[in-house]
């Protein structure tokens, strides 16, 4: 009963201002509002980095060869030319759990046909490769293991390709040149838009690794090896297996490969969004500050003010306990309200710029409780000063003060 | 039955200047329980230094005070707000009334605090009404204080005075901000409220205000110079009617030469 009078006080106290309290609970709004949106575009970059990883593939593990060190000079990751296609047949072979795998070979090339011609990446792959990849054909089908068996001269092609190189027929059926070789077309595959990195995944070729090995890279070593884990808890184990099976393979020479889960780029690809979100934050939580400071003055002016008041209410038998929590109650009210109408906003500004930008936005909503939470504790304490100093004042002076 | 207020030799002694102020220097009084008391005395005699004491706002450097058999010095902060919330009644110079208020939220405000405090809303709201009609003041319960005259601002205040029922309604002052026709229809509310068997101490600067009252007592230089009772008492009632008809024979006597 005692907090209902207390509380009914300061709602008075605050209605009686109301344009005051508006104005105090504005730099609220505005901290909370800004919080809420930087974090929401934050998030948002976040997510889709997480869903290009995803894109990917599921529960994909991939096998990069390791670095090579020639005359004392080491190259990177992918430097090593010690990847082959055995090592790929015998990972099918051996290790257990496996859904798919694919070899890849990653080339550029010029290519010719309709009599357009066009530079795009030649890639040589397994007939798994649109599995693992999760990546299905929009027409037409993948070539198969019988083609890759007979170094088959036939491709399917990306989404840019197609439309580059046949803008207004259908490719499926039709020739493709690659370095004069003529390829079939099985197959238009679905767009998948724009890699981790940037580049346009559906600006692809693809033929069969063999043909690419003899036909037109003549390497003989492979870019890279897909796997696919049949389930997510198998991709540790068939991870570790893998390495095994390659070390194994080796004989005793230094490893030189580098197994990597779609879980560690993950992590990676998204540290630097995480990153710009706890930027964003940071940012926008000194605007909570800001809001905090900017209701203590509000509520500093107010004390001094309403001394008389507060000098009324101490000669007619309040406490300094009633004065101070009702002061500290005006604080909260305002500044949790200010904390709710920002998250309002904030919610609709993000909402606003998705729409109109096009950015991707997740609200989080974790962040609307530590903003209603965070904004509640800015208004104890940006309130508790001003409250203690009205609970401190003497009747007499105070209802004495002009 | 005791007095309700016993004061014995009380001194206030300010030693926040330069050089201390002795504004009271050994007061000794009693009130009984029905009294109508008028305060007077030149400025800085002492009045309202005194009024402070009596309504337990201000401790008294020296002396004893007790006030419905309470010893005033044994008290904390926070006992004495209680004493002031359940036992007195104040109305302030200058109304001292919350602005942006209304009228029945300024009378609930005692109400908010002390033992009254376990009381609901609606009784509180009907209590502070109750006090609002009592000062004839029911029908503007939910004017704010700047929709309302000097007379009737000072009427809420009585109002807020009264709502828990207080031994003893402290006035400083009262009239201080009112015209003299104002001030016979505050003197009025007092007298009634006397009536009913209320105590009131009020400080005035006007004789013929404190001739509403039942005893005066004249303070100078911090001592009771004067105690006695008032002979031949105004009756605001009576004042009323005998000014309401000169007006009207004013009116009567004007109207024709208009
Ligand atoms: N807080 C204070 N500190 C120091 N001196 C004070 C204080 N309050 C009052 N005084 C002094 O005490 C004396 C009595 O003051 P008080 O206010 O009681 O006079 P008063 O009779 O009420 O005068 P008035 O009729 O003008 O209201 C004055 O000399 C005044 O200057
Ligand atoms: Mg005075």
């Amino acid at each position: 009963m005692r907090f209902t009078n207390t509380l009914r006080v300061a709602l008075r106290a605050l209605r009686r201002n109301t344009m005051r309290s508006m104005l105090t609970a504005l730099g609220m709004i505005i901290g909370v509002a800004a919080v809420i949106t930087m974090v929401s575009i934050g998030n948002g970059a976040k997510a889709q980095v997480e869903a290009q990883v995803a894109s990917l593939g599921q529960n994909l593990i991939t096998v990069m060869p390791g670095s090579s060190s020639s005359g004392g000079s080491r190259g990177g990751w992918g430097s090593s030319t010690s990847l082959t296609p055995e090592d790929a047949d015998a990972i099918l072979a051996d290790v257990k759990d496996i859904d798919g795998l694919s070899p890849e070979i990653r080339d550029r090339n010029q290519i010719l046909a309709n009599g357009l011609n066009w530079n795009t990446n030649v890639n040589g792959v397994g007939p798994d490769y649109g599995y693992v990849r999760n990546w299905p054909m929009a027409s037409g089908s993948m070539f198969t293991d019988q083609d890759v068996k007979s170094l088959a001269k036939v491709c399917v092609i990306g989404k840019t390709v197609a439309d580059q190189v046949f803008p207004n027929e259908d490719p499926v059926g039709q020739t493709l040149r690659i370095r004069n070789l003529p390829f079939r077309i099985l197959g238009v595959m679905t767009p998948k838009g724009f890699s981790i990195f940037g580049s346009d995944e559906d600006d692809v070729v693809l033929i069969p690794y063999t043909s690419h090995m003899k036909r037109v890279s003549r390497r003989t070593n492979i870019s890279m090896i897909r796997i696919q884990a049949d389930l997510p808890e198998n991709i540790a184990s068939v991870k570790l297996a893998v390495e095994d099976l390659l070390t194994q393979r080796r004989r005793g020479r230094e490893p030189d490969f580098a197994v990597r889960t779609q879980e560690e780029l993950a992590t990676a690809a998204t540290a630097t969004a995480k990153t710009m979100t706890g930027l964003l934050a940071g940012i926008a939580g000194v605007s909570l500050i800001v809001g905090g400071i900017g209701i203590m003055n509000i509520m500093l002016v107010s004390v001094t003010e309403r001394t008389r008041e507060i000098g009324i209410r101490l000669a007619i038998g309040a406490h300094g306990r009633d004065v101070l929590t009702q002061f500290l109650i005006e604080a909260i009210l305002l500044s949790s309200l200010g904390g709710l109408i920002g998250v309002g906003i904030g919610i609709g500004g993000s909402q606003l710029l998705s729409a109109y930008n096009g950015w991707p936005v997740v609200v989080p909503t974790m962040w609307i409780v530590i903003s209603v939470v965070g904004s509640a504790f800015v208004g104890i304490i940006s309130g508790f000063y001003p409250a203690y100093k009205a609970a401190q004042l003497d009747p007499i002076d105070a209802l004495r003060y002009e | 039955m005791p007095p309700v207020v016993q004061i014995k030799d009380i001194h206030k002694i300010y030693e926040s200047g330069e050089v201390p102020v002795h504004a009271v220097r050994g007061v000794s009084l009693d009130i009984q329980r029905g009294e109508f008391i008028a305060l007077m005395g030149a400025s800085g005699s002492g009045k309202s230094t005194l009024m402070n004491m009596l309504g337990c706002l201000d401790r008294q450097t020296k002396g004893s005070y007790l006030l419905d058999g309470i010893d005033i010095d044994k008290l904390d902060r926070n006992e004495l707000a209680d004493l002031r919330n359940q036992k007195l009644g104040f109305v302030f110079q200058g109304f001292n009334l919350l602005a942006r208020t209304t009228a029945l939220e300024n009378v609930e405000l005692p109400m908010l605090y002390g033992r009254h405090r376990k009381a609901s809303a609606d009784e509180i709201r009907e209590r502070a009404m109750h006090c609002l009609e009592i000062v004839g003041l029911a029908n503007r319960a939910d004017h704010m204080p700047n929709q309302l005259s000097g007379g009737q601002q000072q009427r809420v205040a009585i109002a807020r005075g009264l709502v828990n029922q207080p031994q003893v309604l402290l006035a400083d002052e009262p009239t201080g901000n009112l015209d003299s026709k104002t001030s016979i229809e505050v003197m009025g509310v007092f007298q009634k409220l006397n009536d009913q068997g209320i105590t009131i101490v009020m400080v005035t600067h006007e004789l013929d205000v404190a001739r509403y009252c039942k005893r005066n007592l004249i303070l100078r230089d911090g001592v009771v110079v004067r105690d006695a009772p008032v002979e031949d008492r105004s009756i605001a009632a009576a004042e009323m009617q005998r000014i309401q008809a000169a007006e009207t024979a004013a009116k009567l006597t004007a109207n024709p030469a208009a």
